[in-house]
């Protein structure tokens, strides 16, 4: 019949209606600002820094190694290394720049990073009063604490530390069998030093248990 | 050198049906004071019902279409010589911004044309996410159109608002696992970006079958039997099969007309082999058709991400020590394609061993599919029109890229 297509869609509509005043799932919509909305962990929109100090540039992870300014796709990272008098490179950035008028939030940065130094933020709220200077991020701007990060990004960073203990334990170890090595080639020519005079050998294990 | 995966041969007989001959169009030939003169009329670029910046220069006869010149360009911002200046991880956030309703079929796309080039194998596990991510990338991109096409046709944003509901749930599944929700940028060489957690694909899991199949029921009440959608979507916009083979159209535009022809199933690509799904064919290859192949592919896809969920196997989400930053592949030139919602996208990509593509070219299926749309608006109404372009589904980030 002409016409049922339509009751049955408006019998649809009438259901969503009725079923927005108490079905969650039919009126979904949230009062921002009034309402926050939830930002799940893994969200990302501009980079920063993190450092682990107190102190913001003593203490920044970035080795200014440039790997995020190689590849960033807008090309909106600019780096300057810091050198000292000498003219010799250390190992941090005397100008760390970002554009975010020109970055589009892909996190490629953050990615290959390999200091773990810049991360992606969850700050969506940016405003600016010039679009120019203050959209242009200096190294002092983006720096942000790693109390910050670990605020923000809880699981990556139990996950870092993670990797980074294993990492250190795994140095400590090889510097401690690297010491035995020593120690062990330190012995096997003193053995065969004293094989070659077995006398002073004899005469020192006499001293050694004297000794005991 | 001839790269696999290139063959562009067409799996049906009736694919291979020679082109006829084009609608010529039916001007007529007196023009006295009762009929009065043809008008053109400049559809766009900032029209609502052209999907962005898209213009229709129309030549009217009444209200009837004699003439329609397409005009695009607007949103151009130069991608592929973008692209050609990158290294090739930095293209992948840009392939995001072609069709920017299903970024996870782009990156899938070009991240395949690297993997051909380079000769990277990719781990089961990964390639089970990605059908999963590609399916929900269609799901989504389908129940947008569904619900954009009846905005063009009138019913002011019911069916739209109930479609962009159900979206947005998926999308903050997708925000979520990819940190965006449709910048996703979540392929990477040789895998995924990241893995993809148990209990997210346990909630997508849960979402398609309770929350999705209620909105596919209410949606296909609300629609499938309309009256006033009948009457204005069968038979406006008819494409023949041979026209649609001959214009290189493809996607469910394609099958709309009639030609079984599918690339998850002819290239038989990822693991596509192991999932028995079926592909909707249509019959007419109107506006109606045209609609309920995308109402009934994401019954689909839903189908091959519950198998894929349910036989997702452990393992590398993506190749253990696989390069990412500073690749640089040997010379040598492919070309790759998948199924994606809108077509068959593909990337052309010629390396010269440096760390940049020395040519990379997209062949992105809402432009191709746009070729068609003179032939099939003459003889329809201006109204109609807008219909039409509705059910080819184009977004201009591809379309200009």
């Amino acid at each position: 019949m002409l016409g049922t297509g339509i009751l049955k869609g408006l019998f649809i509509t009438a259901k969503n209606l009725v079923g927005s005043y108490y079905d969650k799932e039919r009126l979904t919509t949230l009062q921002y600002p009034e309402e926050a909305a939830n930002i799940p962990e893994n969200y990302r929109n501009f980079p920063f820094l993190v450092f682990d100090g107190e102190d913001a540039v003593s203490t920044l992870r970035c080795v200014a190694c440039k790997m995020c300014e190689k590849e960033c796709p807008p090309q909106c990272i600019y780096i300057v290394s810091e050198k000292d008098e000498k003219g010799k490179i250390m190992r941090r950035p005397k100008v760390f720049d970002i554009d975010i008028s020109v970055c589009m939030g892909c996190g490629i940065c953050a990615e290959v990073c390999p200091s773990s130094a810049i991360k992606m933020d969850h700050i969506f709220e940016v405003t600016a009063k010039d679009r120019f200077s203050d959209l242009l991020l200096h190294r002092d701007q983006l720096a942000k604490s790693v109390d910050y990060y670990k605020q923000i990004h809880p699981t990556d960073f139990a996950v870092e530390e993670k990797a980074r203990a294993e990492k250190k334990r795994v140095a400590e170890e090889k510097a401690q069998a690297a010491a035995a090595a020593t120690a062990a080639k330190a012995a096997a020519a003193a053995k065969t030093a004293t094989a070659a005079t077995p006398k002073t050998d004899v005469a020192k294990a006499a001293t050694a248990t004297a000794a005991v | 050198m001839t790269p696999p995966n290139t063959s562009f041969t067409a799996s049906s007989a009736s694919a291979r049906a020679p082109a006829s001959a084009p609608a010529s169009p039916n001007i007529r030939a007196v023009h006295d004071d009762f009929h009065g003169d043809l008008l053109e009329v400049s559809m766009g670029p900032h029209h609502p019902s052209t999907h962005g910046v898209f213009r229709m220069n129309v030549t009217l006869d009444g209200e009837v279409v004699v003439k329609l010149q397409p005009v695009f360009g607007y949103l151009h911002r130069n991608h592929e010589k973008i692209a050609e200046q990158n290294s090739y991880l930095a293209a992948i956030p840009y392939t995001d911004r072609l069709d920017y309703l299903s970024s996870l079929t782009n990156n899938w796309a070009y991240v395949r044309a690297v993997e051909q080039l380079v000769g990277i194998a990719v781990p089961e596990r990964a390639e089970y996410l990605r059908i999963i991510l590609g399916e929900l990338a269609r799901i989504i991109n389908h129940a947008c159109l569904v619900g954009f096409l009846l905005n063009d046709l009138g019913t002011s944003f019911t069916p739209l608002l109930y479609s962009l509901r159900e979206r947005e749930r998926m999308l903050d599944l997708v925000e979520e696992l990819t940190g965006s929700r449709m910048m996703c940028n979540f392929f990477r060489f040789g895998g995924l970006r990241a893995d993809v957690p148990a209990d997210w694909l346990q909630r997508l899991d849960a979402y398609l079958g309770d929350g999705f199949a209620r909105y596919l029921d209410e949606q296909d009440a609300l629609l499938t039997g309309n009256e006033i959608l009948l009457a204005r979507t069968q038979n406006i916009g008819v494409l023949p099969p041979a026209l649609a083979v001959s214009a290189g159209i493809s996607g469910p535009m394609l099958r709309a007309s009639g030609v079984p022809y599918d690339i998850r199933k002819v290239d038989n690509y990822s693991l596509y082999g192991r999932f028995p799904f079926q592909v909707p064919i249509g019959d007419h290859g109107d506006c109606y058709d045209r609609y309920m192949m995308r109402m009934l592919e994401m019954p689909q896809s839903v189908q091959i991400i519950q198998q894929a969920i349910e036989e997702l196997p452990s393992g590398d989400f993506i190749t253990p020590k696989q390069k990412n930053a500073g690749l640089r592949p040997k010379v040598g030139e492919t070309y790759s394609r998948i199924e994606g919602p809108k077509g068959e996208i593909g990337f052309h990509l010629v390396s010269d061993g440096t760390g940049k593509p020395y040519r990379y070219r997209v062949r992105p299926p809402s432009l191709i599919n746009l070729t068609a749309l003179e032939d099939m608006c003459i003889g329809q109404t201006l109204a109609d029109t807008v219909v039409i372009l509705g059910s080819v589904d184009i977004v201009l980030g591809e379309v200009d890229r």
